[in-house]
């Protein structure tokens, strides 16, 4: 899968864009993790890459075409997505939900393989006792790592997941970013995923796309090259102490907070 | 992008993706499945028994009356009338011309009611939403309010008064489509929309009122609380065909709007427009909602009692939760007619009244009573 930004700029009518002449290439499986303060379009960018958002002509393209050239279908067969949060108005149950994330494949009645993906996901996330319970009698995490399986049992080759470790247990943060990268080496799975947790960011990403003001990429590479004291405190406005473990791996003791904006 | 230098994925993880790479094993498969089948056997079964409800209630219904028949005759006259070896002619003209009709529309009215508030609630993700939350009931009887006060229809003959209920029932639609136009139109701008068109025409309807004399008030009356006293074969030449269509297009839309339950922006990634299905779903419910007011006024609680109460003996899963409240919808609606018929006979009480009285306390008693939570 080959996803490629080229100069986006994209805004929602106000005087200002939310992204800023954005070029990313993402060209092959990994964990990619886009980190950055709020309000930068981290969001904003993942929406222009799934369809959520219509971007100008000649801006995203997946696999060389267009992404305006793609129909909503298609794309859905292209890429999943994990938002944060969900809708709970009327509560299907955890089954259900995931087997939401089959619409494509699924036939009027579900099939076996519809039926299987869904009971390997409960179990790949930890949710087998939940399968006949409702969605609205879950907790937050719960909800988190339902939100995941719906995306993984949708079987594309690139996951888009906005903060998927935002509600979990410090467990389960490692857990699923680690199953996520296990799971990009061995089916090839491109995982681009929204993070606030700058360590779990330097310990697992392949490559990190830091997002800063005024919605830019300010830079993209290997978390050791990236992720660096100064470019904490530039963007983020803390102050930290870095220090590097035996594989040469980045961990970010925080200090105080800078400024705020 | 291996990288050499990665720390070991845990075994846990490694263990776990495993599995997930590879087929899953069948004592498994059916250990998992044996909890889904006994959850969908119990949706089947709902389905089921509204439907020999259904059948129970009908048969009752055609035998009662000033000229009673038993459950078997009414059934057997019915089936005597299909093979066309009619035995007993009174029997015949007393359960196929007087009693069927009144039958068959509490059926396509219960059903079509029934599945038009469920399809509603799931759309504008409301569990106050039901059909005439379009504003399509105030429009009718506005429409008929017209009719019988100043005479004035936009179609002669027989059709006269149902035809203006029917056209001007669909003027909210028209508003609310356009309201759903508009940027960032969201699903509670859709039914505030309808909600503000419901009371202006309500405005316009008592202010009419005015002119009334008092043949046409009882007559508005009866419109207001609904019945299917009035009855007839004709009725069901619009309303037949109007209500299959809407079922038929809302059972099929009914993977969509599980889709749609998991959240607009997840629809989207999955492949399903929300907005352009939260259009297709309010013009058919509008449609057929038009059509089974025209005739028989306005029912109210059906359309939003009927899928709760559906919602929370089987669950959400609006791939049963259509058909039952098709099933479930034609059966209360059916029991409020024969109670209504019966209770204080010979008088009859309008089902629509019965229906509150019924439907009311029975959704406070559910509420209550169901520690499930079944919307959010």
């Amino acid at each position: 899968m080959h996803v490629e930004v080229k100069n986006l700029n994209f805004g929602f009518g106000g005087p200002k864009n939310v992204l800023n002449d954005i070029n990313l290439e993402i060209d092959k499986p990994g964990l990619y993790c886009i980190i950055g303060p709020n309000g930068v379009g981290k969001s904003t960018l993942v929406r222009c890459l799934n369809k959520i958002y219509k971007v100008p002509a000649g801006t995203v393209f997946v696999n060389g075409t267009d992404i305006n050239d793609i129909s909503i279908k298609d794309n859905a067969k292209n890429m999943s997505y994990v938002p944060v949060g969900g809708d709970d108005t009327f509560a299907l149950t955890v089954i259900d939900t995931i087997l939401v994330g089959r619409h494509t494949q699924q036939k009027w009645k579900t099939s076996r393989e519809d039926m299987e993906i869904t009971f390997k996901a409960l179990k790949l996330m930890g949710i087998e006792d939940l399968g006949m319970k409702r969605y609205n009698e879950l907790s937050a995490g719960q909800h988190q790592k339902v939100a995941i399986a719906r995306g993984l049992v949708q079987e594309t080759e690139f996951i888009i997941l906005d903060e998927p470790t935002a509600n979990l247990d410090v467990r389960y943060q490692v857990y699923v970013t680690e199953l996520l990268k296990e799971l990009s080496k061995q089916t090839g799975l491109t995982v681009l995923m929204i993070s606030h947790d700058l360590n779990i960011t330097a310990h697992y990403a392949d490559e990190v796309i830091v997002m800063a003001h005024p919605g830019v990429i300010l830079a993209k590479g290997k978390p050791e090259d990236v992720i660096s004291e100064d470019m904490i405190k530039e963007v983020y406005g803390v102050d930290c102490e870095m220090i590097h473990d035996s594989a040469g791996k980045p961990h970010i003791i925080l200090g105080s907070a800078l400024r705020i904006d | 992008m291996a990288d050499e230098q990665e720390i070991a994925s845990s075994s846990i993880v490694a263990e776990n993706v495993k599995h997930w790479i590879t087929p899953i094993e069948e004592v498994e498969y059916e250990r998992s499945m044996s909890v889904v089948r006994h959850s969908t056997l119990k949706k089947y079964l709902f389905i089921i028994g509204a439907a020999v409800v259904c059948i129970i209630v009908a048969g009752l219904s055609l035998g009662n009356g000033t000229y009673p028949i038993s459950f078997q005759d009414a059934y057997m006259t019915l089936w005597y009338h299909i093979i066309g070896d009619i035995q007993d002619p009174i029997d015949d003209i007393v359960v196929i011309r007087d009693r069927l009709p009144s039958i068959l529309v509490g059926i396509l009215a219960g059903s079509g009611l029934a599945i038009a508030g469920a399809a509603m609630q799931s759309i504008l993700k409301n569990p106050l939403a039901e059909p005439y939350t379009t504003g399509v009931s105030s429009g009718a009887i506005f429409g008929a309010s017209i009719s019988m006060v100043f005479g004035f229809n936009l179609f002669g003959g027989d059709y006269a008064l149902v035809g203006n209920a029917f056209i001007f029932s669909l003027i909210p639609v028209f508003f609310i489509l356009m309201i759903s136009r508009l940027k960032n139109a969201s699903p509670t701008t859709m039914i505030m929309g309808g909600i503000a068109i419901m009371y202006i025409f309500n405005a316009m309807t008592t202010v009419i009122r005015l002119w009334s004399d008092p043949d046409s008030l009882q007559e508005l009356y009866r419109w207001e609380v609904g019945t299917l006293a009035y009855s007839s074969w004709d009725n069901l030449l619009l309303m037949f065909p109007a209500t299959v269509f809407g079922i038929v297009v809302i059972w099929l839309l009914s993977k969509q709007l599980n889709v749609l339950a998991t959240g607009d922006e997840n629809a989207r990634t999955l492949g399903v427009d929300a907005d352009r299905l939260r259009i297709i779903i309010l013009v058919v419910v509008a449609f057929m909602t038009a059509a089974i007011v025209s005739y028989v006024g306005l029912i109210g609680f059906v359309g939003l009692v009927a899928p709760h109460v559906v919602r929370m003996v089987i669950g959400a899963d609006n791939r049963f939760l259509i058909p039952a409240s098709i099933s479930f919808g034609a059966a209360i609606l059916l029991l409020a007619d024969l109670v209504g018929k019966t209770i204080i006979a010979p008088a009859t009480i309008q089902v629509g009244v019965v229906m509150a009285f019924l439907g009311g306390p029975m959704f406070i008693w559910l509420i209550v009573r169901k520690n499930t939570k079944v919307w959010g």
